[in-house]
């Protein structure tokens, strides 16, 4: 781990405001490519802004973001997406109208005709058919395949979330609390599923709170508190940094 | 009423049932995506009905005429998006409605202009062919008008149920930012709702003005906004939902004239919205705005 890849993921300088109040500012990190990347720090600290901010749902105040030495600030968020970022959501963002299934093929991009459109997609022979069922198998989602997606347990509903992420074939996937709400067997479980996707060569930028989790996982961490970047290195560095400990002593009491 | 006038009235009934149907998914399509009214959508089925009933005068066919005036309403239910709810996107909702309701207006009066206030009728003998089904008959134009109106409906179902574009618009229905991060382009799938949602309306002009073999520039009035009723009695955002409730419209309507009287008849048809907004205000099969997803 003493050379890090270049990276895929670029933030420079980003600030984002809202009235007076900086959620943001001036936070510039990289997310190397084909790593585990994760973002800690107390309520409030901006995380979420920074999601928001990375796939277009917010425009930075000021600063620049770029993918691959692409520029992505001031792209539309359905740019951002074909670009190649998927993100989950901290509340889960599942469609009431829609069976797990639909849900793997709604990110998926068809063809572009008219006709492609009209088509019934999701037969098992065609393209988006068979992404989505490797996505279902990979998420162990078989059995669910056909159940309304928000009628099941939240644990399941975050895979199903990370499943429909994936089916859009992204190069970097954004997770926000992947592990809220899910039982100790499921985060082990979905541990071993997101090492599996960085072995396959996946760039994971996550959010979580639970530093077990994250010092177990991740290859690389970012602190943020009251929106600046207080801190960043391996886990171990992390730990161990004043400004961290610092910052999780005052918001913890 | 003789049994066989009744079933004669049922026939009727269903008829403009299936018009209703036609244009409260067209309301619905859109009420469902933005959660506006579309009140234009009244005169947009007025404007296509206008655009094939002078086409079938001209002596063009009739799936031509039909066509035409499909494509005439959806035309202007893009021009009705582009300028009347796209640049007003982010303003509350009531907004984009008022300038619907400018818009509907303006047609309204476009169509007095361009065809006069008096009643346009086609000839005696066109399209008068009637076949009989024992004792009671039903006429060609009715066949077609519920046959047309039952494949529209089937297809639009189809559509949004199982097709790329259809999981699209539900998408964004649900949650348009969530669509968007997910590479949905929401304001394209808006501007095809808006172009279904005009064909849907134009086909029922054609159609409801075929029927009655006459139209007004009042129909939009009249007839296009009792769907909104119809939208409301089988939950707004249920394409079921419609394909029940206009016919429980049209046969209450026809049946309220045939006994009670023609004078009565609007009261029937609003008095029973309002008394399902009382009492089931998601509709008859569900589907109001309650599962609509929170944003980002």
């Amino acid at each position: 781990m003493s050379t890090m890849p270049a990276p895929l993921l670029s933030l420079v300088d980003v600030t984002r405001t809202f009235g007076g109040v900086q959620a943001l500012s001036g936070v510039s990190l990289d997310v190397a490519a084909g790593r585990i990347t994760g973002v800690i720090g107390p309520n409030g600290a901006g995380k979420t802004t920074l999601f928001n901010v990375i796939t277009g749902a917010y425009t930075p105040t000021a600063g620049e973001i770029y993918l691959d030495g692409a520029r992505l600030t001031g792209l539309k968020p359905y740019q951002i997406a074909r670009a190649g970022i998927a993100r989950t959501f901290q509340n889960i963002r599942l469609f009431s109208s829609m069976s797990v299934w639909e849900h793997l093929l709604v990110a998926q991009r068809h063809d572009g005709s008219v006709f492609g459109r009209l088509l019934p997609a999701g037969l098992a022979r065609s393209k988006a058919g068979r992404e989505a069922e490797k996505a279902l198998v990979f998420f162990g989602l078989e059995k669910v395949r056909d159940r309304p997606a928000r009628e099941l347990p939240y644990g399941t509903q975050r895979k199903v979330e990370m499943a429909r992420a994936l089916t859009a074939n992204p190069r970097l996937l954004l997770l926000d609390e992947p592990i809220a709400g899910m039982s100790h067997e499921e985060a082990d479980e979905l541990r071993h599923l997101l090492m599996r996707l960085r072995a396959d060569g996946l760039t994971i930028l996550l959010i979580e709170h639970d530093m077990t989790f994250v010092m177990n996982l991740c290859d690389r961490i970012h602190v943020l508190d009251f929106g600046r970047q207080i801190a960043h290195g391996t886990p171990e560095a992390v730990r161990t940094d004043p400004a961290v400990l610092d910052a999780y002593l005052g918001a913890d009491t | 009423m003789s049994g066989t006038l009744l079933l004669q009235q049922a026939i009727n009934g269903l008829t403009l049932g299936a018009v209703y149907t036609l244009i409260a998914l067209s309301f619905s399509l859109v009420m469902g995506i933005l959660g506006i009214l579309n009140l234009a959508i009244a005169e947009l089925f007025m404007i296509g009905g206008y655009v094939g009933f002078t086409l079938i005068i001209a002596g063009a066919p009739l799936p031509v005429a039909l066509l035409a005036g499909m494509l005439a309403a959806a035309a202007l239910s893009l021009v009705i998006e582009k300028i009347g709810y796209e640049p007003l996107r982010n303003a509350p909702l009531i907004t984009p409605m008022l300038s619907t309701l400018g818009f509907s207006i303006i047609l309204q009066n476009l169509a007095t202009n361009l065809w006069g206030s008096d009643p346009l009728q086609l000839p005696g003998d066109m399209l008068a062919t009637r076949i009989a089904l024992g004792e009671v008959s039903i006429g060609a134009m009715q066949l077609l008008v519920i046959g047309a109106a039952i494949v529209m409906v089937a297809a639009l179902a189809f559509v949004i149920r199982y097709t790329t574009l259809g999981r699209a618009l539900r998408a964004v229905a649900e949650n348009r930012d969530v669509a968007r991060l997910l590479g949905v382009r929401a304001d394209r799938i808006l501007l095809i709702a808006f172009l279904l949602s005009g064909l849907l309306a134009g086909a029922a002009g054609v159609l409801i003005s075929l029927h009655y073999a006459a139209i007004t520039p009042y129909i939009g009035v009249e007839t296009g906004l009792k769907a909104i009723a119809v939208m409301v009695v089988g939950g707004v955002t249920r394409t079921w939902g419609a394909l029940l409730a206009g016919p429980l419209i049209g046969l209450a309507e026809v049946a309220t004239v045939a006994y009670g009287g023609s004078q009565i008849r609007d009261f029937v048809v609003y008095g029973l919205m309002i008394l399902i907004l009382l009492v089931r205000p998601q509709g008859l099969l569900g589907g109001a705005r309650s599962d609509q997803g929170p944003r980002v």
